[in-house]
């Protein structure tokens, strides 16, 4: 066990764990946070992933002795900057979500995605979202929210 | 609602004796006056009183779009709109009635006149009592947006100011229906209420329960499906940090029982690290040696056993066709797994009598004991002691109408005094089932002098599902949903012999996203091609020329002939080839276009889908479902099934048993059709065809007439 400092949403949670144990359950289960989910344990569905500093990462896969306080994670209740609210309308607008489950995971990339590149292209949404699967066959929606997304960040960021 | 209102709410709205039961039934109701004590509710599943109005779900939200759907066919006619209003799931509660299920595709397909006649009850019982309170007619007051106006006075009162006084009121019998012409919400792309809870992480799913002082399970289970414990030492396990004892506990899967062994700790991640200290003796009772490379040999000798008949008309065996007319074909079907994102999982406490019950599951009714099936039993508890939350559920598709992860969970918790969290693993979850069964066919067509079809047999060679279900199944009876739509399509073929075999088997089996047309169909309707290509017929055209008229399926099929552009031929390269099934849960045709990329694999470009309705609920939510169903029957069309090799799965995770992944999504294209008269579903109708289309577009493009699924061919 050892004490661990972790920064998420620009909270400071301090929490004694294996250091061993996956990020995933010490913010599901330690501090708390539901909104990141459990799906293969393996970094194969991406239903997990959440960002550290901004890049995406399957948190079931990140031993969570290995964050230092510095490095600051982004669940989805933390999604709140301009861009991650653009992209949630986005998925309202097209109202990608069926069961849902996997749909943190894929707004977590799907923001990352638009950071690194703000005009993807489709086959450069698909490469990078290939990562997340959706058991509801929710693609398609996924795909034309983040052209959406692109589109109204690029706009509202010209306005 | 917090837990404590609910329950508050129930205890009231029982005691009031409303006695408005709406589930699957629309049953007679008569009030007894209440004096002393507040009436809430004006039907089970609409509450009204000063802080507003709550429309019940009782069919459990998987995707499907229950949620929205059940509170628009209320809302439509109760005069609401969706954002003036609360929705709950319910979980079970008895004051809910029967028909807390989700499953069959049945949310609209059977609920349609009763929801709407639970919002137009309440409604009439609303504008009387305000009618009454101003002393004037019903028929010169309206209702609109929750409020009942008198315009002649120009007066108003809320819903909410009128819900004690209506309350008291008779429950008229048979409401006045809206004018479909008047809908504001029924048939209108509205959005699902469900969503912002979806993209903020805030819906609560069974997996994310928490109870004060909850510990964490894991379980070892029999890798040897069909095998049980023999004996096992923890002494390791109960060494390891975090580990707070070591129990085991038992499992039901249809007849079914198992005993694993199970870590319980302070963490998930400790219950895990304790598991793989065990060390545990299996009896594995000889299924050690089963591969089911071995028990697909065994099902394709049985295949020359007569069958019991499902359905048999005219006399196949008197025709006497000529060889050239005739065309055998054996088609053979794999196990896949649901692979529902969310792993299986159940909290429970216990605490003497009593059981308090967090999960996700398709079937709340059966875990309290309101609907069929009975959990109680199961685990030798009182159904009245027994208390479920129902979450969110991530991906149902069948996996979890079934109860054997709640009777383990409820195992477990019997014997720690603390609520347990039992989560399956991801592996856990693909590795110990159920699976959706296997079923090859045998399938043999005839065509007369002028290439009508007129003979056709199909014989079914399968596990047993209801043999899985119930150890006294009588094996000679038909397994009807091992036989599931071959017999019912609106195809009118003189000569008709459709026979089942059932195989013993002891792996469980399951009902997968439409049940067994998802096998069928591809043989059935891949058969259908075969016959049309042997009588020298367009597919489509001939499919047609097999219809009586008006039917159902000719006006799909002719819809998809528009949609598709049917008659205008495809540049070169280009193929397409389409199917149709009709079955319990509704009807739906698709036409898949393909074409052969430069390294020679097959690339699936483009699929219509024409879906009868009857009816529709919400056009955006059907279409979504139809989208998510081709994505399904893809995963199980073009990639690995489940085997088992020594007894035991041989996948576990989503790389070996991968599942469609957004690059290989196709372009879907959804019409709906509402002419018919009879009311269908949406969440199945939209897969089963799928797989044939595709064969049959492969079949068009190549030359190649593939008869097993997963479909031997590269893809793009």
């Amino acid at each position: 066990m050892k004490t661990i400092e972790l920064s998420i949403n620009q909270k400071v949670h301090r929490i004694e764990v294996d250091p061993e144990m996956p990020l995933l359950w010490a913010i599901r289960d330690i501090v708390g946070l539901k909104g990141t989910k459990f799906g293969c344990g393996q970094g194969l569905c991406g239903a997990c992933t959440v960002q550290l500093d901004g890049q995406p990462i399957r948190s079931c896969q990140t031993p969570v002795g290995s964050i230092t306080a510095k490095q600051k994670i982004t669940t989805i209740e933390g999604a709140s900057t301009r861009l991650e609210k653009i992209v949630q309308a986005a998925w309202i607008e097209h109202q990608v979500p069926q069961c849902g489950y996997c749909q943190s995971g894929q707004i977590m990339s799907a923001t990352a995605l638009l950071k690194s590149n703000p005009k993807p292209t489709e086959s450069d949404i698909e490469n990078y979202m290939s990562g997340n699967i959706c058991r509801c066959g929710t693609y398609t929606r996924i795909k034309a929210a983040i052209q959406t997304a692109a589109k109204n960040a690029q706009t509202k960021s010209k306005s | 609602m917090s837990l404590e209102s609910r329950r508050s709410f129930i205890k009231k709205a029982g005691a009031t004796g409303l006695t408005f039961w709406l589930g699957l039934s629309y049953v007679k109701g008569s009030n007894t006056p209440v004096i002393s004590m507040v009436a809430k509710s004006i039907t089970p599943l609409i509450k009204i009183d000063a802080t507003g109005i709550t429309i019940f779900n009782p069919k459990p939200e998987m995707g499907q779009g229950s949620y929205q759907a059940v509170a628009a066919m209320i809302a439509e006619e109760l005069e609401v709109s969706l954002d003036q209003i609360k929705i709950k799931n319910t979980s079970g509660e008895k004051e809910f009635g029967p028909g807390q299920a989700a499953g069959g595709s049945s949310t609209v397909r059977t609920g349609y006149n009763q929801y709407r006649k639970m919002g137009a009850a309440a409604k009439e019982m609303l504008i009387k009592a305000a009618s009454q309170s101003w002393g004037v007619s019903p028929e010169s007051c309206t209702a609109k947006e929750g409020k009942v106006y008198h315009a002649a006075t120009n007066r108003s009162l809320k819903y909410e100011e009128l819900a004690e006084a209506a309350s008291l009121l008779e429950i008229p019998k048979e409401p006045k229906l809206k004018d479909p012409k008047d809908f504001k919400l029924i048939g209108k792309k509205v959005n699902r209420p469900d969503i912002p809870l979806k993209v903020t992480g805030k819906a609560a799913f069974g997996i994310d329960a928490e109870s004060p002082n909850m510990v964490y399970a894991s379980v070892e289970r029999c890798p040897v499906l069909g095998g049980t414990l023999k004996s096992f030492d923890a002494s390791l396990t109960l060494k390891m940090p975090g580990v707070i004892k070591v129990i085991s506990a038992d499992k039901i899967m249809g007849k079914y029982t198992s005993t694993g062994v199970v870590v319980i700790a302070n963490t998930y991640w400790a219950a895990l690290q304790g598991r793989k200290a065990l060390k545990i003796e299996w009896d594995t009772k000889g299924f050690e040696n089963f591969n089911s490379s071995d028990y697909e040999t065994k099902l394709r000798a049985l295949s020359n056993e007569a069958g019991i008949i499902d359905k048999n008309i005219g006399s196949v065996e008197s025709l006497n066709l000529p060889a050239d007319k005739v065309v055998e074909a054996f088609y053979e079907t794999p196990m896949v797994a649901h692979h529902p994102l969310e792993p299986m999982n159940c909290t429970v406490h216990v605490q003497g009598e009593k059981a308090e019950i967090w999960t996700s599951t398709q079937v709340p009714g059966s875990v309290t004991g309101t609907g069929a099936g009975d959990l109680a039993k199961l685990v030798g508890l009182k159904a009245e002691d027994i208390t479920l939350h129902a979450g969110f559920i991530g991906g149902g598709f069948g996996r979890r109408l079934y109860l054997d992860f709640i009777v383990e969970a409820v195992n477990i918790a019997k014997q720690i005094d603390r609520p347990v969290k039992v989560l399956w693993s991801r592996e856990d979850t693909t590795t110990q089932g159920p699976f959706r069964p296997m079923t090859f066919s045998k399938i043999m067509g005839g065509l007369s002098a002028d290439n009508q079809l007129i003979a056709l047999q199909h014989k079914v060679i399968s596990p047993g599902y209801f043999d899985a279900m119930s150890p006294t199944w009588d094996k000679t009876k038909v397994d009807g949903i091992m036989v599931e739509g071959i017999s019912a399509q609106e195809y009118v073929i003189p000569h008709m012999k459709n026979t089942f075999v059932m195989a013993d088997y002891h792996v469980p089996v399951a009902a997968w996203r439409s049940v067994t047309s998802s096998t069928l169909a591809f043989a059935h309707e891949c058969f259908i091609d075969e016959m049309a290509h042997k009588a020298n017929k367009d597919p489509l055209d001939f499919r047609l020329g097999l219809q009586p008229a008006n039917s159902d399926t000719s006006r799909v099929l002719k819809k998809l002939r528009e949609i598709t552009n049917w008659d205008k031929p495809l540049p070169a390269g280009k193929a397409r080839g389409m199917a149709q099934w009709d079955f319990f849960a509704g009807l739906s045709a698709h036409a898949v276009e393909v074409s052969l990329a430069k390294s020679g694999a097959i690339s699936i470009d483009k699929v219509y889908v024409v879906i009868d309705l009857g009816t529709v609920v919400n056009p955006d939510n059907v279409k979504a479902q139809v989208e998510g169903a081709v994505v399904m029957a893809l995963s199980a069309a073009i990639h690995p099934c489940i085997t088992l090799k020594n007894g035991k799965v041989e996948q576990a995770n989503f790389d070996t048993t991968p599942v469609t992944r957004m690059s290989e999504a196709p372009e879907v294209i959804v019409e709906i059709l509402l002419e018919g008269k009879k009311i269908k579903g949406v969440g199945e109708p939209g897969l089963p065809p799928f797989a044939p289309a595709l064969g049959n577009a492969i079949f068009a493009l190549t030359k190649k007439r593939l008869r097993k699924l997963p479909l031997e061919v590269e893809f793009v």
